[in-house]
């Protein structure tokens, strides 16, 4: 038998709320301790405890990360989904589970290893109140053993997961060690699935987006978040809780921020706008259906020209939809958030790295600006354990945009007007409250106003004034993160952003080494659409827009902005809720290049 | 020994009541409001409070467009619907050495801003957060607010079905430190309660009736000036003495007729005892006369209840000296060697 190394995926089973999540992490940990590309992926239920959840660990010598669609190792842990489970195991793969799970197998296409997980938790020398938690480790420590991951490895990813706590990891390690024992003695190995360590994780790290987001806003100088729980967004402003009293404090423990959650969205948003306009870096995190709440203010930022940074973690709608499945489906509605002509600024991060980066540049584009910017993750990036180079500290100082303060404004003799246009940028000067220079108060509203910020209705300035803020989105361009375009003159190009890009990028080697189809591929990070998209549009053939929503939301717009070149736009549109695989992305485009 | 020109009546910084001013009122005449924001002008112009100092927050309605008539020198900020508390309290970290005034109406605050209202009189934000009452939406011409008494009939809407939402009431229940009532018609205690409620290192609810002069000021409707007038039952005849000021009446209470609350910062409400004698920081005593004002249609006015001693929501955060919003990449970006040591972590 052939083995295959370093090129599998793990399904593992598991019940909502049994603790699973421990194990599983330390399994991902270790592959990736071993210098072998992993990525793991979380799917779980809306559910606090009870309901069925998969945890995906993809292990990839060729540093693949996107979810792959068979699993050739399976895990049955949970009774629920055991027959579900052991069909989706491929011929050739290998079936861990729970011994005490009497149900019929029929399968002989497949290794099978029946694991008695109760047994050895229950004989394990640990402390009898913690044996429910950490049966899930005696998974660990029989695979560890099947695959070849050495015990010493398992042992500093379990001190990972605790934090260097030795009591846990010991305890933890205990059954570890038993599993590992038991599996030597008792299992004969008949799949061709192993590990052997390499050199590709060096200097990597791994976390979630969410994580990476939080940290770059603190870099960035956050100063004011307000918010309110909502999956799968919720991680991001709990990250910035526990980092922000370990990195933000005065040499006499002052806190240079403050966060606060809020009674509901309408007031996060409100908050943040409150505080963007008195002159914070201020921003919120929510998903789709806090964002539809957020719609009314957004378009006072927008109107009223206040700078604020609005994550948005997608998640799968419309209305509450799979609120634990990811999706690219706000777009559209981002665009445009709120009534009247609005439209957007839109940042993409497409990786952890690009979440750091974003985090830190977006409150400088907000304050350069002078409105809300808005950044699109989704569950997958946001929640999901991935690799990344290290986030790299910000390259330049902070742009704390057009603002005055009592020394400039003696300068100017006290004389200026708020929304005035004086640098034919279409962005205006500001002043914020606690400026006591006598000229520098003016009145912010929704409401239609003049240069001077004073209430009017006049049609003409009405107009002007709607035009000067579409010149702002024009302005916008030459600070927004370009697209990384990667092209070598083929027929076919492809146009993606956010989570789906390991897929897609992952999809391109599929279509050439398979099918012979060769493909350029524009990443996009930010919109408006820059002229660099349209040239990509214009140089190619046929456009393949790749993204997790039903109705091409990207290639809508993207029609919109390049309609002479709408002609060539096609939609690979993936809507499960799951993240998307290279195999569809690949088969997707196949489909619609034989027809 | 030549005597110098007698100048402009100045306050104790220098300031002329002009300095004060907003600009003219486009509300109806006779609009209680106007008279609000007479009285927000003459508490802040006789409190000495520096305009630059004072920032303004509203929603939406006629109350609500208000603060564009008083204090021009002031920044301000009007908001959504029912939603100025929350654009307040994020401005209020930015810098919390300013005051904080929202102005908001009944359809603003008793309906859609219900939730705002009541969350940021929990977190007790420090604002003097004024409900102009008339219990009716005007500029939508004169529909019935969730203010408007039960059977209470309006030309074009019939009679109201429903019981009413008492402001002070809901602050009350949701643990208010500073709740007052007056009527607009009342400038003198109008006055006092804005100046008291200004010092108070919290949120001041202060909820003013304040008829409508167009769409709801029958005779026989809670929130019209001959109802009011006839129906008022104030707790106390209220002065207020700012801090380090020397205590200087025209029409000094007399002694044993009066109680003394000293406020956060030092200045003092003094009480004159009508008939009652009614203890403001006793919630329990607050909640019995208003149930009993109700049970009898009184209007109860006055500082109905006072809390010194709870941090407000600026207490908690442990902000430095210097205003969060002076702040420079020194004090905000941390340094390059906390991000090595986070990376590591992740490894």
């Amino acid at each position: 038998m052939q083995k295959i190394i370093n090129d599998f995926a793990i399904s593992i089973a598991t019940v909502n709320g049994s603790g699973s999540q421990t194990a599983n992490s330390t399994l991902l940990r270790a592959f990736f301790k071993m210098g072998i590309p992993a990525s793991g992926k979380n799917l779980f239920p809306s559910n606090i405890q009870g309901l069925p959840t998969w945890y995906l660990i993809r292990v990839s010598k060729d540093g693949f990360t996107a979810r792959k669609d068979i699993s050739e190792i399976s895990v049955a842990i949970n009774p629920a989904t055991f027959m579900q489970d052991l069909q989706a195991v491929p011929p050739g793969g290998a079936f861990f589970y729970a011994d005490d799970i009497r149900l019929p197998i029929g399968r002989s296409d497949i290794s099978l290893y029946p694991m008695p997980v109760k047994q050895i938790s229950r004989e394990a020398d640990i402390p009898a109140n913690l044996k429910d938690y950490v049966a899930n480790m005696v998974y660990v420590g029989v695979l560890a053993h099947m695959l070849g991951i050495p015990e010493a490895v398992i042992h500093e990813s379990v001190s990972f997961q605790f934090k260097g706590k030795e009591k846990a990891t010991e305890v933890n390690m205990t059954v570890v060690r038993a599993a590992m024992q038991w599996a030597a003695q008792n299992l004969t190995k008949s799949d061709p699935f192993a590990v052997e360590p390499m050199d590709k994780t060096r200097g990597l790290l791994m976390t979630d987006g969410n994580t990476a987001a939080a940290l770059g806003a603190i870099y960035g100088g956050l100063q004011f978040a307000a918010w309110y729980p909502i999956t799968p967004s919720s991680s991001l402003a709990e990250t910035l809780n526990q980092y922000l009293p370990k990195l933000r404090k005065t040499s006499d423990g002052k806190n240079t921020y403050a966060v606060l959650q809020a009674e509901d969205e309408l007031a996060a948003i409100g908050m943040a706008i409150g505080a963007g306009w008195a002159g914070l870096r201020s921003m919120t995190a929510t998903s789709g259906p806090g964002l539809s709440l957020m719609t009314e203010y957004a378009g006072l930022a927008y109107f009223a020209e206040v700078p604020v940074v609005i994550w948005d973690i997608q998640r799968a709608g419309p209305s509450t939809g799979l609120p634990t499945r990811t999706a690219q489906g706000d777009l559209t509605m981002v665009n445009f958030l709120s009534h009247g002509d609005t439209q957007h600024i839109i940042l993409l991060p497409g990786n952890l790295k690009e979440c750091f980066e974003f985090g830190w540049q977006a409150f400088d584009l907000a304050e350069r600006l002078q409105a809300p910017i808005f950044v699109l993750s989704d569950l997958d990036l946001g929640m999901n354990q991935w690799m990344s180079e290290p986030f790299e500290y910000p390259n330049r100082p902070m742009d704390r945009g057009k603002i005055l303060w009592e020394e400039d404004l003696e300068k100017l003799n006290g004389i200026w007007a708020r929304y005035k246009d004086v640098d034919g940028d279409g962005i205006p000067y500001r002043t914020v409250p606690g400026n006591l220079h006598p000229a520098a108060a003016w009145f912010a509203r929704g409401a239609g106003h003049d240069e001077t910020s004073r209430y009017s209705e006049d049609p003409q300035i009405w107009e002007n004034n709607l035009l000067r803020i579409r010149k702002k989105y024009e302005t916008a361009k030459q600070y927004l993160p370009a697209p990384l375009i990667d092209e070598s003159g083929q027929d076919i190009g492809l146009i993606a952003y956010g989570s789906v890009t390991p897929a897609v990028e992952e999809a391109r080697v599929l279509l050439a080494s398979q099918s012979g189809v060769r493909t350029d591929f524009l990443r996009l990070r930010a919109l408006p659409c820059t002229q660099e998209v349209h040239d990509f549009a214009q140089r190619h053939q046929r456009i393949y827009f790749v993204e997790t929503n039903r109705d091409g939301q990207l290639r809508q717009l993207a029609s919109m902005s390049i309609p002479q070149e709408a002609h060539k736009f096609r939609s690979a549109c993936h809507a499960d809720g799951l993240p998307i695989t290279a195999r569809w992305v690949a088969d997707a485009i196949l489909a619609q290049e034989e027809k | 020994m030549t005597t110098p020109a007698s100048p402009a009546q100045v306050n104790s910084i220098g300031l002329t009541k002009s300095d004060y001013r907003g600009l003219p009122s486009t509300l109806c005449p006779g609009c209680g409001h106007n008279s609000i924001a007479n009285q927000i002008i003459a508490a802040c112009y006789e409190m000495g409070l520096l305009p630059e100092k004072v920032v303004k927050f509203s929603g939406i309605g006629c109350s609500s467009k208000s603060p564009a008539y008083f204090l021009s020198r002031s920044f301000g900020f009007n908001g959504v619907h029912g939603r100025m508390p929350s654009l307040a309290t994020g401005a209020r970290l930015a810098d919390t050495g300013l005051e904080f005034i929202g102005v908001s109406g009944d359809g603003d605050t008793a309906s859609i801003g219900m939730g705002q209202f009541k969350h940021v009189v929990r977190r007790n934000m420090p604002m003097l957060y004024i409900v102009e009452n008339n219990g009716v939406y005007g500029l939508t011409k004169g529909q019935f607010s969730a203010t408007a008494e039960v059977g209470l009939v309006l030309k074009h809407q019939g009679t109201n079905p429903y019981m009413p939402v008492d402001i002070c009431m809901e602050a009350l229940v949701s643990n208010a430190t500073f709740v007052a009532r007056s009527f607009a018609g009342d400038s003198k205690q109008v006055r006092e309660l804005i100046k008291a409620g200004l010092a108070h290192n919290g949120i001041a609810v202060l909820d003013i009736i304040s008829p409508c002069v167009t769409f709801n000021n029958e005779e026989n409707s809670f929130h019209s000036y001959t109802w009011s007038k006839d129906h008022t039952e104030p707790l106390h005849e209220i002065a207020f003495v700012p801090k380090l000021k020397e205590i200087e009446f025209d029409d000094p209470f007399e002694e044993g007729e009066v109680r003394e609350v000293t406020m956060h910062d030092g200045s003092i409400v003094i009480l004159k005892k009508l008939e009652k004698d009614y203890d403001p920081t006793d919630r329990w005593q607050a909640l019995r006369v208003m149930e009993e004002a109700q049970r009898n249609n009184w209007l109860i006015t006055g500082l109905i209840y006072y809390e010194k001693e709870r941090p407000s929501l600026t207490d908690l955060y442990n902000l430095p000296e210097k205003p969060l919003n002076r702040l420079g990449e020194s004090d905000l970006r941390p340094a390059p060697e906390t991000l090595e040591r986070i990376n590591t972590q992740f490894m």
